[in-house]
């Protein structure tokens, strides 16, 4: 189900801008990979490259390759709207669909790949809900409009909407950046347990979020404003924390700037 | 608890207020700027609510002259005779040719404006969206004589083919049906107040739509949605009351068209099951084309009609908050 991520080469461009250059790398299945840099270093725009949202950006364009297995997702004759269907997205900011109850929330992304049966789709939402922890919290009032639950709760219910499609991989950019501590850590052990299911990737500005959270962790940086974003290590987490094998991962790490 | 009443009674604890904490309280207290504006804007809105009432009031005053002498039932006479003794007239004819033209004008523009609207936010390249959207701003900009000229000259003699067209296959229906007589008919004239009302409709939805914010639309691409999936779920739901606000606002100028009714629409005093023969009346046309040569009773038997008019248009605004406010716990105003 959990799928490898291996991107060679991509350079992904606003416009006649270079945002990002030249990023390779593997995230294995089933596991937790943080990305973190100062501001602007490109890492939430490489992201958004892994599910071809980056492209919905007026100008947005990329070179390289992205393989999801064996497939390129830039690929010839790929539909954009078939890889977004297998690599799920979660937002900094929570975005529930206003006009929709939580029910249909969750099932939103289920009704645009087919028809269900209200059996079948009940269950998924359900289970949905249940594998983002909200279950317990909504299921009173699952045809009450998404928007009136907590800012945490909506995150959940997000992820909740993004895993309800089974994606092979579940993107999350800075999915914790607009909640309080408690809503937090909610998030944070629920990325735990989805690495079970999922090849999960996590853009984060909060580094003891990426220690405590991801597996493996990669560092982005920019050498100065305007210039590209690089990646400038990937390596497992422990090891990125305690012994980074560049300088500037451990002067950042550290504090020393960004 | 009232918390001044408390303060006198027991002074706050800490420390006093020094001279420099007053002189401060007593200058926001009473800062020109804000004392201006607040009356300025608090007068507006009174002027407003005034000007609103003098005018119920005026068109009842004098509607009340004119029905108390009517000698027919105001609301269900097919007949405007009010030089005659007893006078007798009624507005019947008047309203369904109001509400029927407008309801035409409705269906044909409302669909057609949000696809543009929509052409404008989310298909047409930056470029061709905004020329487009220029193109429909000067629509807005004609004058309705030039519009009512441009439908007796043009539009209408080229209805004919159309005409002939629905008497073929839906003249069965009665509503289709056609005597061969001039197009000047209330199909012509709901044509005519959908071209008018058009660009209204367009712009108000335009902004609306090109306001729906960035991440309810990426929430749905995320999850694989094609463009227009994108549109059905993000954009229409959040548009939705922008959408019957602007549609009420087209409404509102196709109940009270004047002059391209009157130049296109060949008038009678009776309701015409086909949209297709001529005849019938609104409001507004009927008032433009008896006023000058009305009598003093005369014009205040058209302020009554006027009087309904404003009655129904007060009906359908209200009936479009309704609708705007049941659904207030699911708008796009929440996110």
């Amino acid at each position: 189900m959990a799928k490898r991520i291996d991107v060679s080469g991509l350079t992904a461009y606003y416009g006649s801008h270079k945002a990002i250059e030249d990023i390779s790398m593997t995230v294995e299945p089933r596991s937790v990979t943080a990305f973190i840099g100062p501001s602007g270093c490109g890492k939430s725009t490489f992201l958004r490259t892994l599910n071809r949202m980056h492209e919905v950006t007026p100008g947005g364009r990329v070179e390289g390759k992205v393989l999801l297995d064996d497939e390129d997702l830039y690929g010839n004759g790929i539909d954009p709207v078939s890889v977004r269907r297998e690599v799920g997205m979660v937002f900094q900011r929570p975005n529930p669909f206003p006009t929709m109850s939580i029910f249909d929330n969750v099932a939103a992304g289920l009704r645009l790949n087919g028809s269900y049966r209200k059996s079948e789709l009940s269950d998924i939402v359900e289970k949905s809900l249940k594998g983002a922890n909200l279950w317990n919290e909504v299921k009173d009032r699952l045809n009450k409009p998404g928007s009136g639950l907590s800012g945490g709760q909506q995150q959940r219910l997000c992820i909740a909407r993004a895993i309800a499609v089974e994606p092979k991989v579940l993107l999350m950019d800075e999915p914790c950046s607009a909640l309080d501590p408690i809503s937090t850590l909610a998030i944070e052990d629920l990325i735990g347990e989805l690495k079970e299911r999922f090849t999960i990737v996590i853009v984060t500005h909060n580094m003891q979020q990426a220690a405590r959270v991801s597996d493996r962790t990669a560092f982005f940086n920019l050498s100065a404003v305007g210039q590209p974003g690089r990646l400038i290590e990937i390596d497992d987490t422990e090891r990125i924390f305690s012994n980074p094998s560049v300088q500037a991962t451990e002067d950042y790490i550290s504090g020393r700037f960004g | 608890m009232d918390i001044s009443t408390q303060n006198t009674e027991a002074p706050p604890p800490g420390p006093q207020p020094t001279a420099v904490d007053r002189k401060r309280a007593a200058r926001s207290a009473s800062r020109p700027g804000d004392r201006i504006f607040l009356g300025l804007s608090r007068g507006a809105g009174i002027l407003l609510l005034v000007i609103m009432a003098a005018i119920a009031v005026f068109l009842t005053y004098r509607a009340s002259l004119a029905i108390s002498k009517d000698h027919g039932n105001f609301l269900t006479t097919f007949e405007w005779n009010t030089n005659i003794d007893p006078p007798v007239f009624g507005v019947a004819v008047l309203a369904f040719g109001t509400i029927v033209s407008s309801i035409i004008a409705m269906v044909l523009a409302v669909p057609v404006a949000v696809a543009i609207a929509l052409f404008i936010t989310h298909y047409a390249p930056r470029r061709i969206g905004g020329t487009v959207a220029y193109v429909i701003d000067l629509l807005a900009a004609v004058p309705s004589i030039v519009y009512g000229l441009w439908g007796a000259l043009i539009l209408v003699p080229h209805m004919n083919g159309l005409f002939g067209w629905l008497n073929d296959y839906l003249g069965w229906t009665g509503v289709f049906s056609w005597n061969d007589g001039p197009p000047r008919s209330m199909l012509t004239v709901g044509i005519l107040l959908a071209i008018m009302i058009l660009p209204i409709i367009t712009n108000v939805s335009r902004e609306v739509f090109r306001q729906v914010p960035q991440m309810h639309e990426e929430a749905a691409l995320a999850l694989g949605a094609t463009r227009w999936e994108v549109i059905r779920m993000s954009v229409l739901p959040f548009g939705r009351s922008g959408v019957i606000s602007a549609s009420m606002l087209g409404l509102g100028r196709a109940l009270g068209e004047t002059m391209a009714v009157a130049t296109v629409l060949s008038p009678d005093f009776l309701i015409h099951a086909s949209l297709l023969n001529a005849g019938g009346g609104t409001f507004a046309q009927n008032i433009a084309s008896k006023f000058s040569e009305a009598t003093q009773f005369g014009r205040d038997a058209l302020i009554a009609s006027g009087l309904v008019l404003f009655v129904i248009t007060l009906l359908v605004n209200g009936a479009a908050r309704l609708i705007i406010a049941r659904r207030a716990e699911y708008s796009g105003a929440n996110a």
